[in-house]
């Protein structure tokens, strides 16, 4: 068959693959025994969920004291952990949905997984700010709910109760997203599997699924309206975590640029975590028919232009803090690239501007390894984004008087390093449990490239 | 009553396209057709009216939408008012996004259920699988049995051309779902 294909279109997946092949590929990795490197890199990431676990505790303990925060820096590492996981979740979205209205067809090789990534990314977000809170037993204090104290309601002018709804609404919109994105899978492999277990359990959660096509028109009409939801909803997200900073008076958070600046720079980190995580994916779970280079290819170009987007932030930010006379603002800017954090501002820019440059050049861009560690550097330069946003600006405000440093402290450290262990955890239970690529979008996809005659054969 | 049904079954997404529309245009009643992923045009073929379920997903966002700006407006100005720096109580614009976020969450969540429900998907159900290849590589068409007149060999003979795989007839449950 690879006579037949197609001139104009280069086919998706590679290897001449069978609906049947499909089915075995995807389900091979889930039938087998985990591997030793799996285990390994489980019990690694367990161990440093572990180490996270102990130092919350610790802290949830003791008090927020624990942490280097000081009456001038009162946000430092844990916000810019939470802005950093939120980030990374935003690419799952944009891949699931953004890209589905687009009809980009690549994206079934890695959507499955980017959705989970969003899933997970956006649990190690949530953590941060309720074990901010110092008491996060009283978190429902965020909710509205009835109460004897009044009833006493929460600020809904407050962009940290509009940041709690969307962040729940986001979990929860993108949990569905890719649950119903499972159904059909799971159907797969309930028919599939020969463990008596693993049919009732995949059987219960795939709801009797058949593959009727009076189900699937309506499936297809769900996952239309899903996407279409999802995506003004990505959107607003990073814009309202963004505006937690942006309502406040602090030079350098003051800025109406801070949207488009943070989706932008969401996506960008996002689709840095998605290629560190494919890359891993496709040499361990040998997909690589599957996720090819032409798709990391594609993220790598997704990733050139939001790097562009956020330098011209970067660059912008510094202009209207010149041009506009405020004596504050541009101090805060001086203060960012010269000041004492000089060097996080600048391991920020050159991981996020100059580092991505490498991948206009196409063969940069068709060698996963080094495509591996550009990524890498992405991932570092914009956790140091959000420092430099959010600790900085907080160090030198209006009053010399106030002015302080910050350290994070090792409980933060071990915080941050927790927040990795789950999500790794998190990644690997579901990459040993569930299929890591959409089976059915993936099937739905085999003739695309090929000639219309040419048919499977 | 039990139905006699003719099931049939192909390899490829254009033969299960095709054989369906010959069906169709036959007069055979297609019960359905089970298929390993959602082939698009098929809906065409067994001549399915288009989903109404973006109503249903239109109808939860407003009724969403409306409720919460109604519900930050009564906590906000006529529950329990607190005068913030000065604000007005009824600040409608900052009640902006959180009436997105619900909007989004009632349209996103109502028409899921709702798609589960018409679909009569649920925990437990049977799946009803005729054929177990449906899920994994094979397209089954379903035919009802209507009449006396009805010809197995003459169906037989119509799907030849699209290569039809397999052919058995079977009897359905009590309840056919």
């Amino acid at each position: 068959m690879a006579d037949s294909y197609s001139i104009l279109r280069k086919p998706l997946i590679l290897g001449n693959k069978s609906y049947e092949d499909v089915t075995r590929d995807v389900c091979y990795p889930l039938e087998q025994k985990p591997s030793k490197a799996w285990w390994i890199t489980f019990l690694v990431a367990m161990a440093m969920m572990g180490v996270g676990i102990v130092a919350v505790t610790y802290q949830v303990e003791t008090g927020i004291g624990t942490w280097g925060l000081n009456n001038t820096v009162g946000w430092a590492f844990d916000i810019t952990n939470f802005v950093f996981w939120i980030g990374i979740g935003h690419a799952g979205t944009l891949i699931s949905a953004i890209l589905f209205l687009f009809r980009q067809r690549w994206r079934t090789s890695v959507n499955r997984s980017a959705e989970a990534m969003t899933i997970f990314a956006v649990i190690c977000a949530g953590i941060f700010p309720i074990i901010h809170m110092g008491r996060p037993w009283l978190a429902f204090w965020v909710l509205p709910y009835p109460n004897f104290r009044g009833p006493l309601w929460v600020n809904f002018r407050s962009p940290l109760v509009w940041d709690m709804f969307a962040i729940s609404v986001y979990f929860t919109i993108s949990l569905v997203f890719w649950y119903v994105g499972l159904i059909p899978d799971l159907a797969t492999i309930r028919d599939r599997t020969t463990s008596k277990v693993k049919r009732a359990i995949t059987g219960f959660f795939s709801l009797g699924w058949n593959g009727s096509n009076r189900t699937w028109l309506r499936y297809e009409t769900v996952y239309l309206l899903l996407a279409g939801l999802a995506t003004p909803l990505v959107v607003s997200v990073h814009t309202i975590v963004s505006w937690d900073f942006a309502t406040s008076i602090i030079p350098g958070w003051h800025a109406t640029i801070f949207p488009p600046y943070f989706v932008a720079g969401a996506i960008f980190s996002g689709f840095a975590m998605v290629l560190t995580l494919m890359l891993i994916v496709r040499k361990v779970l040998h997909f690589e028919d599957y996720i090819t280079l032409h798709h990391i290819e594609s993220m790598c170009k997704v990733i050139i232009a939001t790097a562009g987007m956020v330098g011209l932030a970067y660059m912008t930010e510094f202009f209207v803090a010149a041009y506009s006379g405020n004596e504050y603002e541009r101090f805060a800017f001086v203060n960012r690239a010269l000041g004492p954090y000089a060097w996080a501002y600048w391991i920020m820019a050159g991981c996020n501007v100059l580092v991505p440059q490498l991948l206009w050049w196409k063969n940069i861009r068709r060698n996963p390894t080094l495509v591996f560690f550009i990524v890498i550097l992405i991932n570092v330069g914009m956790w140091f984004e959000r420092f430099v946003i959010i600790t900085i600006s907080l160090t030198r405000d209006y009053l010399p008087a106030s002015w302080a440093s910050y350290a994070p402290t090792s409980i933060e450290i071990a915080a941050l390093v927790g927040s990795f262990g789950l999500f790794f955890t998190l990644f690997l239970l579901f990459a040993r449990f569930l299929p890591m690529i959409s089976i059915g979008e993936v099937k739905g996809v085999l003739s695309y490239g090929h000639k219309k005659e040419g048919g499977h054969s | 009553m039990r139905d006699r049904l003719l099931v049939a079954s192909f390899g490829d997404e254009k033969d299960i396209i095709g054989a369906t529309r010959a069906a169709k245009e036959a007069g055979y009643e297609i019960v359905d057709v089970y298929t390993p992923f959602a082939v698009h045009g098929l809906d065409k073929a067994m001549g399915l009216r288009p989903s109404r379920l973006p109503w249903i997903c239109l109808g939860l966002g407003l009724t969403g939408a409306i409720a919460k700006l109604w519900y930050q407006i009564w906590t906000s100005a006529t529950s329990w008012p607190v005068n913030v720096g000065g604000k007005p109580l009824s600040s409608v614009p900052a009640f902006v996004p959180v009436t997105f976020e619900i909007m989004v969450l009632f349209a996103g969540v109502g028409t899921v259920l709702a798609f589960f429900f018409v679909s009569r998907l649920r925990p437990g159900r049977a799946p009803n699988v005729l054929y177990d290849r449906a899920t994994n590589d094979k397209f089954v068409l379903v035919l009802l049995q209507n009449d006396a007149a009805f010809n197995v060999s003459k169906v037989q003979k119509l799907f030849q051309k699209f290569h039809v795989e397999k052919i058995e007839e079977r009897l359905t449950e009590e309840n056919r779902t």
